[in-house]
């Protein structure tokens, strides 16, 4: 019996002591971007606009084709739903908020945690079994200052202007079925995406996207960071990695909706 | 005799990871300008040493001296000033592979002063020259053989003209004619650039070519310190089977492997 107190005991002290090495991160990355700049450490312009490159202007293609089937893919489910009560008409603002508000945040998230959130994680735990961090480290430049710093700031500003590509193309999906399949007018159909879309469902949208932003890059951080045992270390690390991205973006995801459902922001 | 200026000492050192003790109260003197090789086999605590001196390592007790200053009981802005008065030249070398050599060798510079580009690639290009590896500087780590590759992380490790430069295993991997060369290489930049080295190797042909002093560790203990010559003379059966690497003699593998066996 005790046996079980014990194992349970063990395992929460490693949630606890990971939890704190991640907001230890967190916190050391924010201070390197708002307080660094202060002490003569300034953030290197050029590398986070390389990063901006690699993360955001390599991502379109990819965020564009998952969230353009997946907006034609929404107006053929909703369609067959809707045409039993007649309202086929709606399948446009269905598709528009629906994307807005959930599918296009979410989905382009989701795509760039597998994509960039591997990518840091493989390459910051290479880099720290091959003893590239310690030595950053003994030439007494902080890898964190180094390494996150830029990623972080690629990626807050790239998520959400991906997120707005992945918007219109699930849009766009939706209109190549509603135009050409269900044969509602072009113009109405573009009236009717606007009409009931607000404001609202765009900014809930695009907030969301900021902290999927740094749970993405700070996940691969993270893992990258405390990488350890060579090839296999790196290849456990990654899995972990976007194994976490992805449930964190799910869970924060459903805490963000639920805080704007129920203080009726 | 003179008395002679010390650069680094490490007092009273030790280190326990997961309850096994590592080191056991080191206590070294390592003089300025000179060369100070730490040998001993594998798994004897060589490395964490070094990893303490450079303040990577943080002991259980003890301290590390850099000149007059604690690097133990340092702040992280008193750390961070300190060890930019050292290089380090790791065992992988441990270059950046995203920057070409050229990049890998200034990013020191970069990082740490303000001096103009150009005056940045001017410095770089004499660090390679000395490293003899003049017009390599736009090639990438990964274009490089394992003997470069060194030598690049030694043109790193000098390039803020520092006063101490650690070695971690400079010549692992390394075929016999490039192990002299770096040897050599080590010797020349101690004598050109006034550095005091400490060197961590295994390779006895490399610690009688280049070392002023040895000191041989064994379990995590200090088991000797003394010149090359005081060292091939050693009276201690350890030194002795160590750098003739004899399968007789108190070290002995077998003894280890069948405790494994019957443990397991």
């Amino acid at each position: 019996m005790l046996n079980i107190f014990e194992k349970i005991g063990i395992r929460v002290q490693g949630w606890i002591h990971i939890t704190t090495e991640f907001l230890n991160l967190l916190f050391e990355t924010l201070y390197w971007i708002f307080l660094g700049p202060f002490k003569d450490k300034p953030i290197k312009r050029p590398t986070v606009f390389e990063q901006m490159v690699f993360m955001g202007a390599s991502s379109i293609v990819i965020v564009f084709f998952v969230t353009l089937f997946t907006g034609v893919v929404l107006a053929m489910q909703s369609a067959y739903q809707l045409s039993k009560m007649g309202a086929v008409m709606y399948v446009a603002s269905l598709v528009s908020v629906s994307v807005c508000r959930e599918l296009g945040p979410v989905l382009t998230a989701l795509v760039l945690a597998g994509r960039i959130g591997a990518a840091i994680t493989a390459e910051l735990g290479s880099m720290k079994v091959n003893e590239q961090i310690e030595a950053l480290d003994v030439m007494a430049i902080n890898p964190v200052r180094f390494l996150v710093v830029p990623k972080l700031l690629a990626l807050f500003f790239m998520l959400p202007c991906l997120t707005v590509i992945g918007d219109l193309s699930g849009i766009i999906g939706g209109y190549i079925i509603g135009v050409f399949n269900l044969k509602i007018n072009a113009a109405l159909y573009v009236q009717t995406t606007f009409k009931y879309l607000t404001l609202k469902d765009i900014y809930t949208g695009l907030s969301k996207s900021f902290v999927f932003a740094i749970i993405i890059v700070m996940v691969g951080c993270y893992q990258g960071l405390r990488t350890k045992g060579g090839a296999v270390g790196v290849g456990k690390a990654t899995t972990v990695s976007v194994v976490t991205s992805f449930i964190l973006i799910i869970v924060a995801d459903c805490v963000i909706t639920g805080f704007y459902y129920f203080s009726n922001l | 005799m003179q008395k002679q200026e010390v650069a680094i000492a490490v007092r009273n050192l030790v280190k326990y990871f997961d309850g096994r003790k590592v080191l056991d109260n080191i206590n070294l003197d390592i003089y300025k300008g000179e060369t100070f090789v730490i040998m001993g086999g594998s798994g004897c605590g060589k490395s964490t040493l070094l990893r303490h001196m450079i303040g990577a390592l943080t002991p259980d007790s003890g301290s590390v001296f850099i000149g007059d200053k604690g690097l133990t009981s340092a702040t992280e802005d008193e750390k961070e000033k300190i060890k930019r008065k050292f290089g380090m030249c790791f065992q992988s070398s441990a270059l950046l592979d995203f920057m070409n050599v050229e990049d890998n060798v200034s990013l020191p510079l970069r990082e740490h002063t303000k001096l103009d580009p150009e005056i940045i690639s001017i410095i770089v290009k004499m660090k390679l020259n000395l490293v003899g590896l003049q017009g390599y500087g736009q090639l990438m780590p990964s274009m490089l053989s394992g003997g470069m590759k060194k030598r690049v992380g030694l043109a790193r490790a000098i390039a803020m003209d520092p006063e101490v430069v650690f070695y971690d295993e400079p010549t692992a991997g390394l075929d016999p004619i490039v192990c002299a060369v770096v040897d050599q290489l080590i010797l020349d930049l101690n004598k050109k650039l006034l550095l005091t080295s400490v060197v961590v190797t295994h390779n006895m042909e490399s610690v009688f070519r280049i070392a002023g002093r040895v000191a041989m560790l064994y379990k995590g203990k200090v088991l000797q310190i003394g010149t090359p010559e005081e060292i091939k003379n050693s009276q201690n059966d350890i030194v002795q089977q160590f750098i003739h690497g004899r399968l007789e003699g108190p070290i002995n593998f077998d003894d280890q492997e069948q405790d494994v066996q019957h443990s397991g």
